[in-house]
């Protein structure tokens, strides 16, 4: 392995890129941010109340102070950049290991837009927000185009957020047409689990389809799940497999023979953009996810933003507010049988505006290449992991922006599992994703590497791969014995399946284990 | 006394295949017995109106065999044990020693066959695990000299992965088979006295090199995996919500179904086949009950038959519920397609675990396997199911 910081600068210009990083996550004993509170310490000096505009009843008002930890401003931004070293940030590595969960680079000049946004309130009348609304009005419309819909929200939250609104949307429509027999959803193994876990959380039966020995969706399985009690077909193509469908427009077909809706679950847009359209295929629905997509923060669960888009039939459920346009002036509009109001006021603007920022910078050609450059670096690095003795990917053919691959034989000749190898290569500063349970790509690992990475990139991230299934055959227990260069050596899964362990807050974190 | 096969045996040239049959294997399915172990079992067997099956599940094997290479030389031994099925696939067999002298056969009379078929390139066994624990016993002093084996599914349980999926699958198997390329392959050992109590506790009894052909072999059966505490409870409680007063449904073996039972709030048992009846007040109407009573308590009712996956495997007949006989599957589908009559349970974890093989029924009849065929809703928890593909074991690889 050879490291940088042995370079002599004598040799100055470097040569090239090392294939093996040295890396070591740093180990900071970092308290909790509540546990380094100091009584009067103060961040910021915050400007004190004066004379209220409008008195706030006392139903609303706090009877104590909120709880928070009293520290200034440099502790804070230690201890949040401390965190950040403790882990295999985004910026710091190539996570072209997190499989379906696209996580391509965010231009940071996007984040300078962002921050203007933050200025505004989102009370403020819409005539004080036409800069903003016109954003919205503009972004709605370079989606409608990207995926051939009719109308589009910016108003849900992405994933499952998204596909929840979706779900409820197909439930108005057929709710509104009196068809109130539809209580079947179907889905595919390879699709987003979210897709059946939202349709079962509306109160929906869940049917699945496996794949046939092709790897596409059985079709045939299809014709026998379709019939009147069909509500939709919720369906991700490209499948996380990095596979796309061919007959899509077939099981679109199916579906609506059988008065069903389908929705296209695009998720991993990434890499059809400019190439193929949802509505093109005959979807009614479809959504993004922006913090994908369009290269906004994912945000795990926090401030992400989605989009979904649907047909005409379906532009009376949209959820709202949508921005209306009417001689250059723009303004709030709530569809006339709209699911109603998803989201906090407009949604979560300042990932609309690096979305819109981003696919300006772009444009539609840009969109194309993003695609194209996706597929091209997924390829690419498959053509070198099935290099890697040990390493397969089920259904022999090309990919679209990923690939869920499988350490079977290696496993077998070795007794080292998948997610050990995952976890040894972290060990490197890189690490990847194996794939949904259960596992029917047996000892998966999934590598979605996106447009946002170099050929160097790419040719780093399989020689670690090769390098760690090396040290399997060789010593396997060193891989077993992973992680050795991070903060934490090994963690404990069990707590993760103990509900009277989860501290998901402050006060559950006292109350659980402080107590 | 060690038997061998003489060297200047028959003129075949070629692939040499000895078959062993175990005549009571199987015996004991029907009747509700869980196994054919043992003298006292096989008469009551019998009393109950089992008739052998192994010898014509030997003969189909043999049949799609000899279709398949004709040129193969079929070693067996005298009578029932191997010789009969031979003659009736219309072969010719060339004997050899180590047949029982008279009267029934013993698990003795397996291993002394299996011994005389030493120099055989592959030793073809009709049974369950009890005659595979037999012909391992028989071939563990070769060490690595002994022959290749392959069962031909025939018993009550088949758990070891040293079967084929079907007797014709064998057959075709031992014709493709060449010298040397092998896999290993488990044989479980399996106490039919707590398994009848209702303890199931397959332990490893040892290995067998078996032909390299897995997409025929149909595997070790492989437990339930824990996917999320209550996920048999989650199925159950789908089973039960799509009940229709009335209608009378009989529960096949094993943990899944037998959840449906502790759902209902009825005593059913956990590997034999319960009948209950839906409704306001959930009856149990038979309890382990034998192929004949099964076929009184579904003849002539609105009935269903609710049926779990065995794991690794992917059975849902013929595999330790060979009650469900032809004639109850005919009684209960009352001439529409057979499967409609099925309710398939199984977790998401153990139909990922066929890594896309079909589920398989082998009720004996190929003709009913073949009704069976095409795609099932299996039931994979509360409020989700997931579309299927069932196939007929007996004639699915026969051409």
């Amino acid at each position: 392995m050879s490291g940088h910081a042995a370079e002599p600068f004598a040799k100055l210009p470097v040569g090239p890129k090392p294939p093996l990083r040295r890396f070591h996550q740093a180990r900071w004993d970092e308290p909790i941010i509540f546990e380094q509170s100091r009584p009067g310490q103060r961040g910021i000096a915050v400007p004190g109340p004066g004379a209220p505009a409008v008195e706030l009843p006392d139903s609303v008002r706090r009877a104590a102070p909120p709880a928070l930890p009293e520290m200034s401003q440099l502790h804070v931004l230690r201890h949040y950049v401390r965190l950040s070293q403790e882990s295999l940030g985004v910026d710091l590595n190539v996570d072209v290991g997190q499989g379906t969960c696209t996580m391509k680079y965010s231009p940071k000049v996007n984040d300078s837009f962002a921050r203007a946004v933050a200025e505004l309130h989102p009370l403020q009348h819409p005539d004080t927000l036409q800069g903003v609304l016109e954003i919205y009005w503009r972004l709605e419309r370079m989606l409608a185009e990207v995926s051939g819909m009719a109308r589009v929200s910016l108003q849900p939250g992405s994933g499952s957020a998204a596909i929840y609104a979706n779900i409820a949307m197909i439930r108005a429509y057929h709710a509104a047409r009196g068809d109130e027999r539809r209580d079947q959803v179907i889905t595919t193994m390879f699709s987003h689990p979210s897709n059946a876990a939202c349709a079962k959380t509306a109160g929906y039966e869940v049917i699945t389809l496996m794949p046939d020995a092709d790897g596409y969706p059985d079709i045939e399985a299809l014709r026998a799940a379709v019939g009147p009690r069909t509500a939709a077909l919720l369906i991700t193509n490209p499948e996380d497999t990095g596979i796309f469908n061919p007959r899509i427009a077939e099981f679109v077909e199916l579906v609506h023979q059988a008065g069903g809706l389908a929705c296209y679950d695009q998720a991993n847009a990434n890499g059809i953009l400019g190439i193929t359209r949802a509505r093109d295929a005959g979807f009614d629905l479809c959504h993004f996810n922006l913090h994908k997509t369009f290269s906004t923060p994912h945000a795990c669960g926090g401030p992400a933003a989605g989009a979904c888009g649907v047909s005409e039939a379906l532009a009376e459920f949209l959820p709202g507010p949508v921005v209306a346009e009417e001689d250059g002036r723009f303004s709030l509009v709530t569809p006339p049988h709209s699911i109603g109001k998803i989201r906090p006021f407009l949604g979560v603007t300042p990932n609309v505006v690096r979305a819109y920022a981003w696919i300006m910078t772009l444009g539609a050609e840009g969109l194309r290449q993003v695609a194209e450059t996706a597929a091209l670096n997924n390829n690419y690095l498959m053509h070198k992991v099935l290099r890697i003795p040990g390493a397969s990917a089920p259904w022999d053919r090309r990919r679209i922006e990923q690939v869920r691959y499988s350490w079977q034989e290696l496993s077998e000749e070795t007794g080292v599992h998948s997610e050990e190898i995952g976890v040894r290569a972290s060990d490197f500063g890189v690490h990847y994703w194996t794939s949904h349970h259960p596992y029917l790509v047996p000892e998966p690992f999934t590598l979605e590497p996106t447009e946002s990475y170099s050929k160097e990139d790419l040719d780093e991230y399989a020689a670690i791969l090769a390098h760690v299934a090396s040290e399997a055959r060789t010593d396997p227990e060193l891989v077993k014995g992973a992680p050795y260069n991070s903060p934490i050596h090994k963690i404990d899964p069990t707590p993760l399946d103990d509900p009277r362990q989860w501290a998901p807050t402050w006060r559950a974190y006292v109350r659980k284990h402080l107590a | 006394m060690e038997h061998r096969i003489p060297a200047t045996a028959g003129t075949h040239a070629g692939l040499t295949v000895g078959l062993v049959v175990n005549p009571v294997a199987g015996l004991g399915g029907p009747a509700g017995l869980k196994g054919s172990d043992g003298a006292d079992v096989q008469r009551e067997a019998l009393a109950r109106g089992s008739v052998p099956r192994a010898g014509a599940r030997a003969a189909r094997a043999v049949r799609a065999l000899i279709a398949a290479a004709p040129g193969v030389r079929l070693v067996t031994v005298a009578g029932a044990m191997g010789e009969d099925s031979v003659r009736a696939a219309g072969g010719s067999p060339l004997l050899t020693g180590g047949a029982p002298s008279a009267g029934a056969t013993s698990a003795a009379d397996t291993r002394a066959a299996v011994a005389a078929m030493a120099d055989a390139d592959l030793v073809l066994f009709a049974g369950g695990d009890g005659t595979a624990r037999d012909v391992l016993d028989a071939l563990r002093p070769l060490g690595a000299d002994a022959p290749a084996v392959l069962g031909v599914p025939a018993g009550v349980k088949v758990y070891s992965g040293c079967f084929a999926v079907s007797p014709a699958a064998a057959g075709l198997v031992a014709a493709g088979y060449t010298p040397g390329a092998v896999a290993e392959a488990e044989v479980v050992d399996l106490d039919e006295e707590l398994y009848r109590n209702g303890l199931v506790g397959p332990r490893l009894y040892g290995t067998v090199r078996v032909p390299a052909d897995a997409r025929r072999l149909s595997g070790r059966k492989t437990g339930s995996s824990a996917t999320g505490p209550g996920s048999a409870e989650g199925v159950a409680r789908e089973v039960v919500s799509r009940m229709r007063p009335g209608v009378r449904y009989a529960l096949g073996p094993g943990a899944t179904t037998m959840a449906v039972g502790r759902e209902l709030g009825l005593a059913t048992t956990l590997l034999g086949v319960d009948v209950v009846e839906a409704g306001p007040r959930p009856r149990l109407l038979g309890a382990d009950v034998t192929e004949a009573r099964l076929f009184d308590l579904v003849r002539g009712h609105e009935a269903l038959l609710v049926l779990s996956v065995i794991g690794g495997q992917g059975f849902v007949l013929g595999r330790g519920n060979q009650q469900i006989s032809p004639r109850v599957l005919r009684a209960v589908a009352r001439g529409g397609p057979g499967r409609r009559a099925l309710v398939v349970l199984a977790t998401r974890q153990k139909l990922a675990g066929l890594r896309g093989r079909p589920l398989l029924a082998d009720t004996g009849d190929p003709e009913t396997d073949l009704g069976l065929a095409g795609h099932v809703q299996v039931i994979t928890g509360h409020h989700e199911s997931t579309v299927y593909r069932i196939a007929a074991a007996s004639e699915e690889y026969a051409q």
